[in-house]
């Protein structure tokens, strides 16, 4: 039995069957898209894990010179070699359209050219567990931007593979069967409209035949002999 | 033209300034949600932050996550690795596959 009322009449069978045309190649579209976004999900989820465990393990090791080259000097110190940075970098954003997820793209520009830049101050008076820690630093800084771009990417996509996937679910597991079964029910209340209709004519011929030949008058009238039932 | 942030306690990220990177020493959980909020309407298009500081402020990265600009991304910090990065890539595994399929649970 359909789950919702429907009228049982021929324009709303062919509305619904227009709507379930158009649901099982929405459903067959959006099943392809899921299958490319996890397709290239999986991917990028793959170079984010290998990004994330080479960023940390030199962010740790950069971080531990930088415990070295903090002990080794006073704060003042510290506080006026990085008081001026002469690099700086600037992010180009631009964006990818990974079907219909736009993902962000960073480009990177520093401000200098020159690596060396990165040392802000004197070597005087700093220690040189700074530059090394600076300079370990400086190395992760490519993958660090290249991991959050991925990593963005990666929260982006899930988002509309989890979005796409309910689509899925909802149009193959609740619209398309209860569409069928709404198109089986009128279909099948149209039949038994349709005979009942052929019987009531056939019934409304007999009648009419029997008015104007009157069958049974004749048939009791001379030939009394046949038995009752 | 987009900048880049750090947030963090100053031990942890007073290297980052002089690669080039605008550096915020916050310690303090509100006035560190104050200081994300700020950055994430403002110029900056990507804001590291450490894990220590990011464990506190997760409802605050979380409304940025379906957005496609500010990327925030947690980076440990001088007190160690907490694993809450990794722990971030596989709550988007979850979420897009259903279940854990590439970290197999280590």
């Amino acid at each position: 039995m359909a789950k919702t009322q429907v009228n049982p009449t021929r324009m709303e069978l062919t509305r619904l069957k227009k709507k379930l045309v158009t649901a099982v190649r929405g459903h067959k579209l959006l099943k392809d898209k899921r299958d490319e976004l996890m397709r290239q999900f999986l991917d990028l989820v793959r170079e984010n894990k290998a990004l994330r465990e080479k960023v940390e393990s030199g962010i740790a090791a950069a971080n531990k010179n930088f415990v070295l080259a903090r002990a080794g000097m006073t704060d003042e110190t510290l506080n006026v070699a990085m008081m001026a940075p002469m690099q700086e970098v600037y992010l180009e954003a631009s964006e990818r359209n990974v079907m219909s997820v736009e993902i962000p793209i960073f480009e990177y520009k520093t401000r200098t050219a020159d690596a060396n830049n990165i040392y802000s101050y004197g070597f005087a008076f700093t220690s040189a567990d700074l530059d090394g820690a600076i300079k370990s630093l400086s190395d992760v800084l490519p993958d660090l931007l290249r991991l959050a771009e991925v990593e963005k990417s990666c929260q982006l996509m899930a988002a509309e593979i989890e979005k796409t996937r309910r689509r899925v679910n909802a149009l193959e597991h609740v619209m398309i069967p209860e569409l069928r079964e709404n198109i089986k029910y009128i279909t099948m209340k149209l039949d038994e409209n349709e005979r009942s209709t052929q019987i009531r004519l056939m019934k409304v011929k007999d009648m009419m035949l029997e008015e104007a030949h009157h069958y049974k008058e004749r048939q009791s009238g001379p030939t009394a002999c046949t038995p009752p039932n | 033209m987009y900048r880049t942030a750090v947030i963090g306690d100053r031990d942890s990220i007073y290297g980052f300034a002089a690669l080039g990177l605008d550096t915020f020493p916050v310690t303090d959980p509100t006035e560190a949600a104050r200081r994300l909020r700020k950055l994430a309407e403002g110029e900056y298009a990507v804001i590291y932050i450490t894990e220590s500081l990011a464990a506190t402020l997760e409802a605050e990265i979380d409304r940025y996550r379906a957005e496609r600009l500010p990327a925030i991304i947690p980076i440990p910090g001088v007190s160690g690795n907490t694993g809450m990065g990794i722990k971030n890539v596989k709550k988007s595994v979850e979420q897009a596959v259903g279940s854990d399929i590439i970290f197999n649970g280590d």
